[in-house]
């Protein structure tokens, strides 16, 4: 239990290495292309609050030791996270759900957006395209004017051959503009998450 | 952090003020430590108590001063960083101690200053005045050094092995009701562009 206070503590064992990075085809699997391109821009801290679609890209995560991957315990924790080491000279990234962002308009408003901070945001669309929850499509519904209204650069990603070049020069405006992005990744893209009943 | 046989509990800890202790704390830092404000006096004392370029101020986020110095942290390990946070922006984010204790930051200090109020909206009281325990709390979460400061030169004592032994490391005091001293120019861009030259990742001459 890191007792000591001062030892790493281990997180349940649910990062392996077997995501897959390739379809069926050959061609490389959105996470692949994530990854990839995170670590062209030298975006190498990941902070997650988790959602099912990003399980591979979390699993591909934590075993690439070029990142350093960890949960938070609240999305609004990691924007203050990525914007403290992003002024300390570290580039990072948050992954989370639609529901997560629903929690982080105080932090972007207040933080990031004035502060002039990029923060690079993945956001795992759920309620649209198939969602079988109320709540998340009502949510769904409220996060695009939400960063419209902020002025956040956000570019809604459905196709994986428009990926790598939608991210890549994302990243690199959000840096050079000093401003947030949201990568809205669509179930085209992901699959999202089906109904099984 | 070797006093565990008389630690304070809350119940014997000196009621200190805001300013005062800020201004200790301050005082020791030798080696350029950055230092995260929290929104509310807590970053209105820590602006008083004398600029350094390694300060950040919060005007907003409530509860993020521990994430944010969480994200300083890691991004510059060799860096001791302390969080000033108030009780009730602490009660907002209670989780981040837990993803603190998790990581074993060892360059992370918080600092909880707890008067029980939510003072700069009319000291209403907070939910947890007299009733949560901050560094049970913290013990709670993983930060097993975690400890009430008994009167200023406990506090003294207790930051100091906080910067010499490396942590996480959480310093709770109790605080009176005094309002914060003065208060910090409101400017974002101009705060955050002033700190990370204070860190060294900006470097160009203005």
């Amino acid at each position: 239990m890191g007792k000591d206070g001062g030892t790493n503590r281990e997180r349940p064992a649910v990062h392996g290495a077997d995501a897959k990075t390739t379809t069926n085809t050959g061609q490389a699997t959105w996470n692949a292309i994530v990854q990839r391109t995170l670590k062209q821009n030298d975006v190498k801290l990941v902070v997650y609050v988790p959602d099912k679609v990003f399980t591979p890209l979390i699993k591909s995560l934590h075993a690439d030791p070029d990142f350093k991957t960890f949960a938070a315990a609240r999305e609004e924790e990691a924007v203050g996270i990525l914007a403290g080491a992003w002024m300390g000279g570290q580039r990072g990234a948050v992954l989370m759900q639609t529901s997560g962002f629903g929690t982080i308009p105080n932090a972007l408003a207040s933080l990031a957006v004035p502060y002039q901070i990029p923060l690079i945001m993945f956001v795992s669309e759920r309620g649209t395209l198939g969602e079988f929850n109320l709540g998340q499509a009502l949510v769904c519904r409220t996060m695009r004017p939400v960063l419209d209204s902020l002025g956040v650069e956000t570019h809604t990603i459905t196709r994986l051959d428009e990926l790598a070049f939608i991210v890549d020069r994302s990243i690199k405006q959000a840096v050079a503009t000093q401003a947030p992005v949201a990568f809205i990744l669509s179930p085209l893209l992901t699959g999202g998450k089906v109904f099984e009943a | 952090m070797t006093r565990t046989a008389n630690a304070a509990s809350f119940d014997n800890a000196e009621v200190m003020n805001r300013f005062a202790l800020t201004q200790r704390l301050v005082g020791k830092l030798k080696r350029e430590e950055a230092v995260i404000g929290g929104i509310g006096n807590t970053n209105f004392d820590l602006w008083s108590a004398g600029r350094r370029p390694q300060n950040f101020y919060m005007l907003g986020s409530m509860g993020l001063a521990i994430p944010i110095g969480l994200g300083v942290a890691i991004a510059q390990p060799a860096r001791h960083v302390v969080a000033l946070e108030g009780d009730g922006s602490l009660l907002m984010q209670l989780g981040c101690l837990a993803t603190v204790a998790a990581l074993g930051q060892k360059n992370l200090t918080i600092v909880v200053m707890d008067n029980g109020l939510y003072q700069i909206t009319g000291s209403q009281p907070t939910p947890a005045a007299g009733v949560a325990d901050f560094v049970a709390i913290a013990r709670g979460a993983g930060i097993a050094k975690s400890a009430w400061a008994a009167d200023e030169e406990d506090f003294d004592r207790l930051v100091d092995a906080a910067l010499a032994e490396g942590g996480p490391t959480l310093i709770a005091v109790r605080i009176d009701d005094k309002p914060g001293v003065g208060a910090t120019d409101r400017d974002p861009a101009q705060i955050r562009d002033r700190f990370m030259r204070g860190l060294g990742v900006k470097q160009a001459v203005l």
